[in-house]
């Protein structure tokens, strides 16, 4: 392939790499300072958190939902739909025990 | 230019022939075992979250007692580092750079790789100095469950590095080599997902409660 080629999948592993550099640093930062209540700090590291996943799909493992082979896509979507229900369940079910006890 | 994406993750390209082909099935059976290996690891992670109270941790040690978030910091920029020479690696790989350049990446990978798992063996054995072993509470067997489990993949892929350099030396970048790098790839930029989940709930989390 052409160098043009070799020169856009490095600029956009390094795209990639710079913006979970900032998504890594910035939850770290907010730790270290404190001082945040606590809902508040949760919902900013699980809010980054699900960014950087984002874009570490995006960026390194290359899932791009608009030019995928369609069966390939499904089984990573129904695999994430799957471990959602039994992870949410899970953590529903035994926090509900928990304060009943 | 564009052409057809025969499978999810970065495509080798129809200038590889034989290669780029024969890895739509065999990266299609590899995504099926990277989503098993998901459930795992999200079900390790739901038990953590139902144990990180105090009733799981049983009166022994919490998180403030037993992480070190700098040698957290410290192994979570080793990953991504490593996740961005491995991406170099694919790079030389598709772009047909030469064995060379291929291999001081990988080298490079490898060597990031280390370092993290010695940081965490470091980290592992001051929890045991500190009495933060599995036993001492339903928490901390969670903990032991999930964190060596993703130390455990890491070390496997050190390992599968190893393999692939030998094979690279002796086989050449025959087509059977190339899509195993590219599985190899999935696996080490998977294992850098899962440790985002893991800085996030288990140290993050935990050391901001």
């Amino acid at each position: 392939m052409n160098d043009n080629g070799y020169r856009d999948d490095l600029r956009s592993y390094l795209t990639g790499f710079i913006l979970a550099l900032v998504l890594t640093l910035v939850p770290f930062a907010l730790v270290v300072w404190g001082g945040l209540a606590w809902g508040t700090i949760m919902a900013i590291l699980g809010g980054f958190a699900l960014v950087q996943m984002v874009v570490h799909l995006r960026y390194f493992l290359h899932i791009d939902l608009s030019r995928q082979k369609r069966e390939d896509l499904q089984l990573i979507l129904f695999s994430v739909l799957l471990l959602a229900l039994m992870a949410v369940g899970t953590i529903w079910i035994m926090g509900n025990l928990a304060t009943r006890m | 230019m564009r052409h057809p994406i025969l499978h999810p993750g970065l495509n080798l390209g129809p200038h590889h022939g034989e290669a780029h082909d024969h890895a739509e099935t065999v990266v299609f059976g590899f995504w099926v075992f990277l989503m098993s290996d998901l459930i795992i690891f999200g079900l390790m992670f739901a038990t953590y979250v139902t144990m990180a109270n105090p009733m799981g941790m049983a009166g022994g040690p919490g998180p403030k007692d037993a992480f070190d978030l700098g040698s957290v910091f410290a192994q979570t920029m080793t990953l991504l580092f490593s996740s961005v020479t491995f991406g170099f690696a694919t790079l030389a790989l598709r772009h047909e750079r030469g064995p060379r350049q291929l291999m001081v990446w990988l080298v490079v990978t490898l060597a990031l790789g280390l370092i993290f798992l010695g940081l965490e063996f470091r980290d592992f054995a001051d929890m045991i100095a500190k009495g933060a072993v599995p036993q001492r509470s339903g928490y901390l067997s969670a903990f032991w469950g999930l964190v060596p489990l993703h130390g455990l993949h890491v070390a496997s892929g050190c390992v599968w590095i190893l393999v692939m350099l030998a094979q690279i030396r002796t086989m050449g970048l025959v087509p059977v080599v190339k899509t195993r790098l590219l599985r190899l790839g999935l696996f080490w930029h998977f294992l850098d997902l899962v440790w985002i989940g893991i800085f996030t709930i288990v140290y993050l989390m935990g050391l901001s409660q």
